[in-house]
């Protein structure tokens, strides 16, 4: 009960602080995912085209994954410095694997049938992957983007080991404070509820975006019977 | 309208899939490629949208070589349904099926009218318009699939097994509603099926195909009446040759070549006697030449026998005949409706070659239930 009497009394304490940490926190996973969707999702289309290339470009991301998040960190500290943009190098790093994979399961998922159908009835490449592909994959990219963005999330913890800042700076505080028990959990637990809530508004956002949910609910008009 | 002309693909390896066919199609017929799976029908439909590239040989669309034509260009042209319906699941019915318009940028309120036109033509209301394909049953999901087809006013359309994955009664309708449709549109079908009934029901041309080759092409009657060869009848299949025997034989083929007559220089009594002998009731009247004149039979001697002494004197110069190359469909209807004991059967001279009796239609009509029963046996 004390400790979270304690939590409580620090967040009214340090509330523009906490607030600040908590915003620059989602902004670095946040921008780690973007720029990484817009490289990612490229890239999925075009490994869906040319599956040759797809083992390559898949045991590369794969490779990225297993990096340990700290050495990454350490690695491009090396090359690129302190600060904000190395961890969000290295969140970008961490959310290709996902997003690519989801593009390119969701592409290659598409029903054949849809796409011989849309080529026979004229449709240039482009408007094939426009129309067809895209729209029916979106769902599983949007699922992509979000275990990159709940991934990410838990990464840029760690981002205040390089002066990045973030909700990571809370809880590395509370280690190296005596009795800091409770300004650890003032740092880990918004970084688990933001983690929780990007969870849950993605899956939203998913859902939304699924080609056979739309118009659920509506009433269903009583079906004619086939004479 | 259509033309195949030596036309052969080769897959890698110098597997033929098709080899050198050629084919010629009028406008507005409904044509059925027909054979085993792996008989290149598919593979020939598709040749015609170019989804496959033939390796030889050239294929006419109005005389246009399509080889020459921008393929996107010329499948905005043909219409194209397929088995698996293969609507696009996040597009409502009226997107669906203004596809088509809307790739070749008709403007949005000329796709609008167009598609509920379309949708009136199979008896479905407005509202469907929109709803999306999830919504709606099978078979009218290959409606809309069909109406896709027909939405930019396509003359020619290809249909890879449109109706196959539907329960027998959907397709029933289906294909009903379709020929009626297909017949009142005036468009041409490439139409690809393995199940015979659908293909005999349906179609203007029968194109058999078997390891790429054509075997034979005719209209359903022809090729029902001469099989090619034995790969065609036992595709066909026995049951359906003899269900359509009576339908394609001729009067020829299941008369008596031996009916009872008489000339006109015979006396009545000598008639009668002829009737005893053979247990008839009627004769027919020939000349020397076999021409048939007429008939007499038991009343009329009976009624006249006191005033004339011979058959010429008395017999009835009307009557009913049928040459012996009519259908016996034909000839059934006729004895049928008239209530007729017997029509005398004459060639193209007016002789007398056979007679239907009553007796022979039990003949045929026994042969069409049992008869193959017993040529099994």
């Amino acid at each position: 009960m004390e400790t979270i009497q304690e939590v409580l009394y620090y967040y009214s304490q340090n509330a523009g602080y906490v607030w600040e940490q908590f915003y620059r926190h989602f902004l670095m996973a946040a921008y780690g995912v973007i720029l990484a969707a817009f490289i990612a999702i490229p890239v999925g289309i075009l490994i869906a085209r040319y599956h040759k290339l797809s083992i390559w470009v898949m045991s590369l991301a794969n490779i990225i994954q297993t990096i340990p998040a700290l050495a990454m960190l350490a690695v491009l500290m090396l090359v690129m410095g302190l600060g904000t943009n190395t961890v969000v190098f290295a969140l970008f790093l961490y959310s290709l694997l996902p997003i690519i994979k989801n593009t390119y399961t969701g592409i290659q998922n598409v029903d054949h049938a849809l796409l011989e159908s849309g080529k026979a009835m004229g449709m240039t490449k482009l408007q094939v992957l426009r129309m067809v592909e895209l729209p029916l994959a979106l769902s599983v990219i949007m699922a992509g983007l979000r275990t990159a963005l709940v991934i990410t999330i838990g990464i840029a913890t760690i981002g205040t080991f390089i002066g990045a800042g973030g909700l990571g700076d809370i809880i590395l505080r509370g280690t190296n404070a005596t009795d800091g028990t409770a300004i650890i959990l003032a740092g880990a637990i918004p970084t688990a509820l933001m983690a929780v809530i990007a969870d849950v508004v993605m899956g939203w956002i998913e859902r939304k975006l699924s080609p056979m949910k739309k118009r659920k609910g509506t009433v269903k008009l009583v079906e004619e019977p086939v004479v | 309208m259509l033309k195949f002309d030596h036309v052969s693909k080769m897959y890698k390896g110098g597997k033929k899939a098709v080899n050198n066919l050629s084919l010629e199609f009028k406008k507005g017929e409904f044509i059925v490629f027909i054979g085993p799976s792996g008989c290149g029908k598919t593979t020939t439909m598709k040749m015609i949208n170019r989804l496959i590239e033939p390796s030889e040989g050239s294929i006419y669309i109005n005389g246009e070589n399509i080889l020459e034509k921008d393929p996107v260009q010329l499948r905005r042209e043909i219409g194209y349904v397929i088995q698996q319906i293969g609507l696009f699941p996040h597009m409502t019915i009226q997107e669906n099926i203004s596809l088509v318009p809307k790739l070749l940028k008709w403007p949005e309120e000329k796709r609008r009218t167009r598609a509920r036109e379309l949708l009136e033509l199979v008896d479905m209301t407005p509202e469907y318009l929109e709803r999306f394909p999830h919504e709606l049953s099978g078979g009218q999901q290959q409606r809309i699939g069909v109406l896709r087809a027909l939405a930019a006013d396509q003359s020619l359309i290809l249909m890879d097994e449109p109706f196959g994955a539907l329960d027998p009664i959907t397709r029933d309708s289906l294909q009903e509603e379709f020929k009626k449709l297909q017949q009142k549109l005036g468009k041409t079908i490439v139409f690809v099926t393995h199940d015979m009934d659908e293909a005999l029901k349906l179609a203007d041309q029968i194109v058999i195909l078997r390891d790429g080759q054509l075997v034979q092409v005719g209209t359903p009657d022809e090729i029902l009446r001469n099989p090619a060869n034995d790969f065609v009848e036992e595709f066909i299949g026995k049951e359906r040759l003899v269900q359509a025997r009576p339908n394609i034989q001729t009067v020829g083929q299941v008369m008596n070549p031996n009916p009872v007559t008489v000339t006109e220089d015979k006396t009545l009594s000598e008639a009668i006697q002829i009737m005893k002998h053979h247990r008839v009731d009627a004769l027919l009247v020939i000349d020397e030449k076999q021409v048939l004149k007429g008939y007499i039979d038991v009343e009329i001697i009976d009624q006249t026998r006191k005033k004339a002494t011979h058959v010429g004197d008395v017999l009835v110069r009307e009557l009913l005949t049928v040459d012996k190359d009519t259908l016996v469909r034909d000839t059934i209807r006729k004895i049928l409706k008239k209530g007729m004991k017997y029509v005398p059967v004459i060639d193209q001279k007016q002789r007398l070659v056979g007679i239907v009796t009553r007796a022979s239609l039990v003949d045929i009509v026994y042969d069409s239930i049992w008869g193959e029963e017993e040529s099994i046996q």
